[in-house]
């Protein structure tokens, strides 16, 4: 074989992550932590708050003039929580964007396939048996809530893959409804003949950024950074997958397998997410969405974009949810879905338009 | 050296039986039409050689069965152009032309120089490149025929199967397209399945003609032996006269009043 001769550049110019794109979207992750960090009951200011940080960064000493207790409420309350939102918010997103992409469903979400009503099973089954009084790492909740999100999936994918004549997407995602039914069933049996832990449940439903230190953190970020590793690095076959499963097959591409592996990382990281956090919603559909609408429709542009906005998003969300009625919390499921539900609304009046 | 034999293929959708004891072979560098009314099984033959609809018997595609190669050798040895591809929504030409080079990338690695020189290549032969920032589900009929082509160009495989590629085209690109395909089959020597509906235009281009009807080869020879009035007649239920030009068999319909 010669070498191939060099040639004129073809002129051509496909898809690509602009690196100003992806500056815009750490300008806004860092603004969204700023803004966790500095607002709350105790006032530190800005200033003080990014002197502090880089006191913490090794070989550097500053003083920023904070007392003992500040320090403890940016390194001990606050800045976990930021992360937390992060890791959560930037799983919950890509996952949904993920789902939207390997289901070719613009309306699918990361509970699409039961997650949500697994791990709303188990979390009630530790609440009301009254495991559910510990908490950080010895906390059976999110172990519960993980386990049941993680039953649930596995019987989608079970039920799903035996769907005879269906195609495979319609007849996972039908099976996806009906786990998920079957678990809220369950669930909601369970939770009526405890009826005094009602309560509990009701806040794990709607999800809150609770965290005690650092655990929750240190829980969740492998699970994260190894999910949306992997999502990431399939986002070029979504691309692909846009032709159809049979297409995408003629083009080379392992279609049952792609979607068997982007379906088990964004479900893993999900059902991680949601132990943590609870049912925290439409943050899988309203972020992937806007960056779509924003940066265009190629799942290489819109994933890593994903990562970053969905993570600054529900912080946001998280310090609204803080801010509102202090001193007290709204859960924070209430802001996603309050800002999430008439976004909704626009996405079905432009899909209709363009159909 | 890529020619395509199938063998007593079969092919069954819950229990039905689209496809039996089909006995089809293509020569390297050569143009095979599969011809057949409607519910045929046409499509599923092309289907089955692409190896995306599973049969049984034997595909071999240069003497490799179909059945042993994974989606990525297969997709580097033929390319499929479906009847009616699905278009993504949003996505530009060039990027759509680039999903040809799918089974030719690496699982990290990302579209290089070379790809996009193939793609620069496939677009050039069909006379699109002007059309690469557009968004294909922008474009006209024929316009879209010509970039569904070009990406399966891009695949850079040796057989090419099209189905149905001149349906959506009026009469002038149904001949422009053809002849871009009889071209490029013989600059880069690719062996052609085809089926069409379009009966003259099949005869006119292909090396051969195997109709076939109800799942099963009934004919399978040059146009003139395969076009007769009598097979036209009896499989399609048409009245024709097929009139003898250098060009191949010409198939015009008949009108008549008695409808008995």
């Amino acid at each position: 074989m010669t070498p191939t001769p060099p040639r004129e550049p073809p002129g051509l110019r496909p898809v690509s992550l602009h690196g100003w794109w992806l500056v815009f979207g750490l300008g806004a992750v860092g603004l969204a932590s700023m803004a966790g960090l500095v607002l709350g009951p105790a006032d530190l200011g800005v200033g003080r708050v990014l002197v502090e940080l880089a006191d913490g960064l090794p070989f550097l000493e500053f003083n920023s003039g904070l007392g003992e207790r500040q320090q403890a409420i940016v390194w001990e309350i606050r800045l976990p929580r930021v992360v937390l939102g992060l890791l959560v918010g930037a799983m919950l997103a890509t996952a949904g964007g993920a789902y939207q992409g390997v289901f070719r469903n613009p309306l699918a979400d990361p509970y699409l396939l039961g997650v949500a009503a697994g791990a709303g099973f188990g979390a009630t089954v530790a609440i009301v048996t009254g495991a559910g009084d510990g908490i950080g790492v010895l906390d059976p909740v999110p172990l519960a809530a993980f386990a049941g999100a993680l039953l649930a999936v596995a019987l989608t994918y079970l039920v799903g893959a035996t769907g005879g004549r269906l195609d495979p997407v319609t007849s996972l995602v039908l099976a996806g409804v009906a786990v998920a039914s079957f678990f809220t069933a369950v669930q909601t049996f369970v939770q009526q003949r405890e009826s005094e832990t009602i309560r509990q449940v009701y806040f794990f439903v709607l999800g809150q950024l609770r965290t005690a230190g650092w655990d929750e953190v240190v829980l969740l970020a492998p699970y994260t950074v190894a999910c949306l590793a992997v999502i990431l690095a399939v986002r070029r076959r979504l691309d692909v997958l846009g032709v159809g499963d049979e297409e995408a097959g003629a083009l080379g591409l392992e279609v049952r397998r792609m979607r068997l592996v982007t379906v088990v990382a964004a479900s893993l990281g999900t059902a991680a997410a949601v132990a943590v956090s609870g049912l925290i919603g439409f943050v899988g559909i309203i972020v992937p969405h806007t960056v779509r609408l924003i940066f265009g429709t190629s799942y290489r542009v819109i994933l890593p974009l994903t990562v970053l906005f969905g993570g600054a998003f529900l912080v946001a969300a998280d310090l609204v949810a803080r801010l509102v009625l202090q001193p007290a919390e709204i859960p924070i499921g209430v802001v996603t879905a309050f800002l999430g539900a008439p976004f909704f609304v626009v996405i079905l009046r432009g899909a209709r338009r363009a159909s | 050296m890529t020619t395509i034999s199938c063998r007593d293929v079969a092919v069954a959708f819950d229990g039905f039986e689209v496809l039996r004891g089909v006995d089809l072979d293509v020569a390297s560098g050569g143009w095979v039409t599969v011809v057949g009314p409607n519910g045929a099984g046409k499509s599923t033959l092309l289907r089955a050689a692409a190896g995306v609809v599973a049969a049984t018997g034997s595909i071999n595609l240069g003497g490799r069965p179909v059945g042993g190669l994974t989606r990525r050798e297969l997709a580097r040895l033929v390319a499929l152009v479906s009847q009616e591809p699905v278009v993504p929504t949003g996505m530009r030409v060039v990027d759509y032309v680039l999903l040809g080079r799918t089974a030719h990338l690496g699982f990290f690695e990302p579209e290089g120089k070379r790809d996009l020189t193939v793609v620069a290549a496939a677009l050039d032969a069909l006379d699109a490149r002007h059309l690469a920032d557009r968004v294909v589900d922008t474009l006209s009929g024929g316009e879209r025929q010509r970039i569904v082509v070009a990406r399966a160009l891009a695949q850079e495989s040796p057989v090419l199967l099209l189905d149905e590629p001149t349906t959506a085209l009026d009469m002038g690109h149904q001949q422009e397209t053809l002849e871009l395909v009889n071209r490029l089959r013989s600059e880069r020597n690719l062996t052609v399945l085809a089926t069409m509906h379009d009966l003259t235009l099949a005869g006119q281009y292909a090396d051969r003609l195997v109709m076939l009807v109800a799942g099963q080869v009934v004919a399978d020879g040059p146009a003139a032996e395969v076009l007769t009035v009598e097979a036209v007649a009896h499989h399609y239920g048409a009245r024709v006269r097929v009139i003898d030009d250098a060009t191949g068999p010409i198939v015009v319909p008949v009108p008549g009043a008695d409808t008995d």
